[in-house]
Parts: C-alpha cells; sequence; structure tokens
C-alpha cells in the first residue's frame, strides 16, 4: 500500500515490504491487536482465531509447494499428522519438553515429505496429485497400525510447560499458536521474494527452461516439499498440544481437499493469498453453522443433520465460482486494490 | 578495431565439438558434428530447417544425450552432465520458441538467472535481514547493467507473460546474459521479428559481443543479418557440416549455394 508519487530511490527500498512509518504503524498495531485479543474477546472467538491460525500455517506450506514452486500436493493432513503423532510420541513417550518436539516434529514431517515428494521428479500434475493421495494413505494407514502411535485411539499429549506455568487453557494456547504464525509468515514471505522464491515460481512457469538456467530440479522440488511439510508437521504438532488429543479422524482426505480450496480461493502464489483463503472459508463455515437451523426452518426438504453437509455445499459453491469469476483468487482482487490505490488520483500509470 | 585484435588472440577454442552423432529412432539429426568454437567470436550456424541447428544447441546444453562424440568446453567433458551444472560452468542460451518464467516480473526473471552466483541457502532467505538481502542487492546491481544495456528500464516491473513479442524476446537475452556466461548461445534470436526489430537485435548481440567479450554463438535464418554480425560461419544440412570459414567464403561456397538454392551450384 503506497499513496501516488512515492518513488523507491535505492534497490534496498525497492524490495521492502514495509515501506514507510504507516506501514510500520500498521503492522505493530496489527500485532499489538493480536496480543491483546484474549482481554477482551469472547472464548469463542479466540477459539475460532486459534483454528484459523493453526490452518494458515498449513496452507502457508501448501502454498509454498504448490502456489509457487506449482507441485499439487494433497498429502499436506498426512504431513500433519506425522508432526502431531510425532510431537506427542516425544513428548509422552520419551520425555521430551514440548519446545523441542515442536520443531523436531516439524523436521520428521520434512522429512517425511521429501519421501512424498519424490514422485515429483517424475511426473506432474494430475498425476502427481494421484500420487500424493497414495502418500496421504499410506501413511495414514501406517500411523494408525504402529503401537506406539496409539493404534486407532491416537495419544493424548500434554500442555506445553514453561517452568510451573502450563499453557492449558485457550486464551494461553492462542498465544503459542499466534506467535507460531507470525514467525512462520515472516519466514514464507521472505523466502519467497528472495533467491528461493524466484527458483520455485521458475519451476512452475517453465521447469525446462528453469534447468538450462542452472537450477537442479530434485533438489529444489524436494526443498519445497521439505519446507512445505515442514509447516504442516509444526501445525500438526501445534494442534495436537492444544486438542490434547491427536487421532487419525482429525487428519482427512477432506482437510487436503479444503486446503487446496483454500489457497484457489485466496490466490495461488501469494502469502496474503493464504490469509485471505482460510479466513475466507472458515467464516464461511462458521456463518453455515450458524444459519444451517434456519435455512433448515425454512427448507425442511434440507433433512435434520444437514448442518455439516451443508458448509461442504456452500464450499464446493464457492469454489466453483471462484473458478468461474476469479481463477486467481481474492490475492489478485487485493492486487487490483493497491495498484489503484496507487495511482489514485491519477488514471493511467506505469509501475 | 578491437574486433580484429580479438581475432588475432583467439585462437584457443572455447569448445571442442568431436564426432557428435544424435539420433531420433531412424532419423540422424546429428552426422559426424566437428566444430571449434574460439574464445571471443560471433559463430554463426545457418541451415536449412531440419538442418540440425536446434538439435546441437540442445546437445551442447544438455536437452539431448548424443550417442556418439564429446563436447569439451574450457577443458571440461560436459557431454554426459545434467543441463543445469553445464549451465553453472558458463553456458547461457536463449530459446527459440522464448521460454520464460511467465508469471514472473522482467527483474525478477533476470534475478532468477542470477540464482548460479548466489549462495544462500533457505534458512538465510528466509530470515532475508542481513546475509540475504546484502546479496540480494549485489545482484540487483548486476541485473541493473544488463537492463541498461538492453534498454529495458520501462519494462522493469510488468509481467513478462502480458509482453509483447518483440519485448519478450529481448527479457529471454536479457536473462541469458545475466548469467555471466563465457558462451552464449542465441538460438533465432531473431525469428519473427520485424527488420526494425532484428535491426536492434543485431545492434544488442554486438554491444554485448563488445562491451563484455562474450563468446557467441548464433543460430539464424536472416542471411544478411548473419553475414553482417558473424565472424565465422557453419553450414549444416541434414546433421552434417557442409562448409566452414568466413561470410565471404561462405557466400561464395558451391556447395552453400547448392543447400539454399538446389540444382547443382
Amino acid at each position: 500500500m503506497r499513496a501516488s508519487g512515492i518513488f523507491d530511490k535505492t534497490y534496498q527500498k525497492d524490495i521492502a515490504i514495509v515501506r514507510s512509518w504507516q506501514h510500520w504503524m500498521l503492522l505493530l498495531g496489527t500485532i499489538a491487536f493480536l496480543f491483546t485479543i484474549p482481554l477482551f474477546a469472547s472464548y469463542y472467538f479466540i477459539n475460532l482465531l486459534s483454528n484459523i491460525f493453526v490452518t494458515v500455517i498449513v496452507v502457508l506450506g501448501l502454498q509454498i509447494v504448490t502456489g509457487y514452486a506449482g507441485q499439487i500436493s494433497f498429502g499436506q493432513p498426512a504431513f500433519m499428522a506425522v508432526g502431531a503423532f510425532c510431537s506427542a510420541v516425544l513428548t509422552l513417550k520419551f520425555g521430551f519438553s514440548f519446545w523441542l518436539a515442536l520443531p523436531l516434529s516439524g523436521i520428521a514431517a520434512g522429512v517425511v515429505g521429501i519421501i512424498g515428494g519424490a514422485p515429483s521428479l517424475r511426473i506432474k500434475g494430475f498425476y502427481l496429485a494421484m500420487a500424493t493421495i497414495a502418500i496421504f494413505y499410506v501413511t495414514m494407514w501406517v500411523i494408525t497400525h504402529l503401537k506406539i502411535t496409539g493404534l486407532a485411539q491416537g495419544l493424548s499429549p500434554p500442555p506445553p510447560k514453561i517452568g510451573n506455568f502450563v499453557f492449558d487453557t485457550d486464551e494461553r494456547m492462542y498465544y503459542i499458536i499466534m506467535i507460531a504464525t507470525l514467525i512462520l509468515t515472516f519466514f514464507a514471505r521472505n523466502l519467497v521474494r528472495s533467491r528461493m522464491g524466484r527458483i520455485f515460481v521458475a519451476i512452475r512457469d517453465n521447469d525446462l527452461a528453469a534447468e538450462v538456467m542452472g537450477i537442479n530440479l530434485y533438489y529444489y522440488k524436494l526443498l519445497a516439499f521439505f519446507i512445505s511439510c515442514f509447516y504442516a508437521g509444526i501445525a500438526g504438532s501445534l494442534l495436537g498440544h492444544w486438542y490434547m488429543l491427536v487421532n487419525a479422524e482429525q487428519f482427512t482426505l477432506l482437510h487436503a481437499l479444503t486446503y487446496i480450496g483454500m489457497i484457489i480461493i485466496g490466490g495461488l502464489g501469494s502469502i496474503p493469498g493464504a490469509y485471505f483463503g482460510v479466513i475466507f472459508l472458515k467464516l464461511l463455515d462458521e456463518l453455515m453453522l450458524f444459519s444451517s437451523p434456519f435455512l433448515v426452518d425454512m427448507f425442511p426438504w434440507l433433512g435434520m443433520g444437514s448442518a455439516a453437509s451443508l458448509s461442504l455445499m456452500a464450499f464446493g459453491l464457492v469454489l466453483i465460482l471462484f473458478l468461474i469469476y476469479e481463477p486467481r483468487g481474492l490475492a489478485r482482487r487485493w492486487e487490483i486494490f493497491k495498484t489503484s490505490y496507487r495511482l489514485y488520483p491519477f488514471r493511467y500509470g506505469e509501475q | 578495431m578491437k574486433k580484429n585484435e580479438m581475432k588475432s588472440r583467439s585462437i584457443r577454442p572455447i569448445m571442442e565439438i568431436q564426432h557428435l552423432h544424435l539420433r531420433f529412432g531412424g532419423l540422424e539429426a546429428l552426422k559426424d558434428a566437428n566444430l571449434d568454437i574460439l574464445e571471443g567470436e560471433i559463430l554463426a550456424i545457418i541451415g536449412p530447417n531440419g538442418a540440425g541447428k536446434t538439435s546441437l544447441l540442445n546437445c551442447i546444453s544438455g536437452f539431448y544425450l548424443p550417442y556418439r562424440g564429446s563436447i569439451i568446453f574450457r577443458d571440461k567433458d560436459l557431454t554426459r552432465l545434467p543441463s543445469h551444472r553445464i549451465a553453472k560452468m558458463g553456458v547461457g542460451r536463449t530459446f527459440q520458441n522464448i521460454e520464460l518464467y511467465t508469471g514472473l516480473t522482467a527483474l525478477e526473471n533476470l534475478m532468477a538467472a542470477r540464482h548460479i552466483h548466489m549462495k544462500r541457502g533457505a534458512v538465510a532467505c528466509g530470515i532475508f535481514f542481513g546475509p540475504a538481502r546484502r546479496e540480494e542487492i549485489e545482484h540487483r546491481e548486476a541485473v541493473e547493467d544488463v537492463i541498461d544495456l538492453l534498454d529495458m528500464q520501462s519494462i522493469r516491473k510488468r509481467v513478462v507473460g502480458s509482453l509483447p513479442y518483440g519485448l519478450r524476446k529481448r527479457v529471454d537475452l536479457a536473462r541469458a546474459l545475466c548469467m555471466d556466461p563465457h558462451l552464449l548461445l542465441l538460438d533465432e534470436p531473431m525469428a519473427g521479428m520485424n527488420v526494425e526489430e532484428k535491426e536492434d537485435m543485431a545492434r544488442f548481440i554486438l554491444d554485448i559481443y563488445e562491451l563484455r567479450r562474450t563468446t557467441i554463438v548464433l543460430v539464424e535464418h536472416d542471411m544478411d543479418l548473419v553475414m553482417d554480425i558473424a565472424d565465422r560461419v557453419v553450414v549444416l544440412e541434414f546433421g552434417l557440416k557442409i562448409a566452414e570459414g568466413s561470410p565471404d567464403e561462405i557466400r561464395n561456397d558451391p556447395q552453400v549455394i547448392r543447400a539454399y538454392l538446389g540444382g547443382k551450384g
């Protein structure tokens, strides 16, 4: 967001994201707001926010591998599960502290992700999507058939703690999740604006040329999968310690579809897009949840117990509408808005 | 001029292509191609359609694997190396059908080409402030030099997918140049251009040659242009080298006249 007539005088300024004191105010204001929310917001709202943030982490990861590097992945919930179970096992069975288990579970998920992403070296597009679905099922099968991961019942990891302070309430957990989200967003945004981001887009847009330009496709595709799955692993671990419960039910293929839907609605290849998509769909979910009793009242033929399926139907409808009318997602609307703000009050302009 | 000076110094070949055979099923795209590319020259490869010009470039940049023969570049064999390794050794190229990263801006396309000279890993890039940003700015300066050289200031921040054909060709050339290659392969840089655009492109190629001393291999159809800017010309026909020499020698070579005009020549 830049007002008209302000130009960059150095390269450093040109590549900056936070450009002016207004931006700093906005950024610091937002962060201060996020930190003070639990003081006045309701229990329900904090839970919704935590939920959104955890999903944002997963979707940021997916945005990197699918939105930027162009390698479509339906395995994201499975990698989340790897992170969640890894963290639970480490804290429960080996007595690790949560603070150590969190990054370790991210790395574990990343390593599994490298194995899961290996097919991308040979196949792309539709075939890769199928392969990642297969990887999803294999991973989930392994998790539900190992004794150490509690078979089908799952595990109950303990809440994190520092000294005697235990993060056992939703407000306390909210802080951990929020700070993790902020750090990972910072990392992702920087990654995609630097050399790595350009390499990923190069692979997505033209893998042939990318290789001739000196990009080692194998290495960078797997790196994209690793980073993406690292994000999923962190999200899984946070989710497990927040609910104090992990089991296979929390990580289904439906989740994978929703995540893909989120990056499409938010806009492929955009970090703000990940936020837009997640917030949009989560709010839509809530809306359908609240309005379903009325809808059922109004249209009795919908039948009882249709609340859950109503939100799925709304998701499907919204996704179709986006694919038809704005296939580049909300992020593109945001870009258009920024550009027009930058040009205001002039009608034409370049850069 | 400089050009003649350089010619007298440049006896050492930068790349030696020896006995190169390439076959697609029953079709022999290259039959025993032998070619020396001398350091600091503009070498043009010409020939009728299907003569194997692009196949030769694709062998050099590692797309095709020749079944016999070798390519020696600066005393190293790169015949069986993967494409990205060849690029790192200093072979840059452009494409006949412009293969840009369509979703990136012109500037980002060029920055992406600097990748081979950048060292910071994923963690440094994610933290950004500090080493990664310093590196970014350093390479931005190198990219801006190329932008100035090829007169691309006004399209710096345009997404290349939306640029007109001529400008996209120019971004393609600029991207290859941003790799700081020792050897620059240009695959029909003037295909599909009008006279004015062709003249611009020829000017740019000569500028690059004079300012950067890059060895240039040029595959092109436009004979007049090739004769004007090349130091040496190689003629291929059906995968065979039928002539090699200065533009004047080529112009009067009976075999070349036969290949291009048909008949006995």
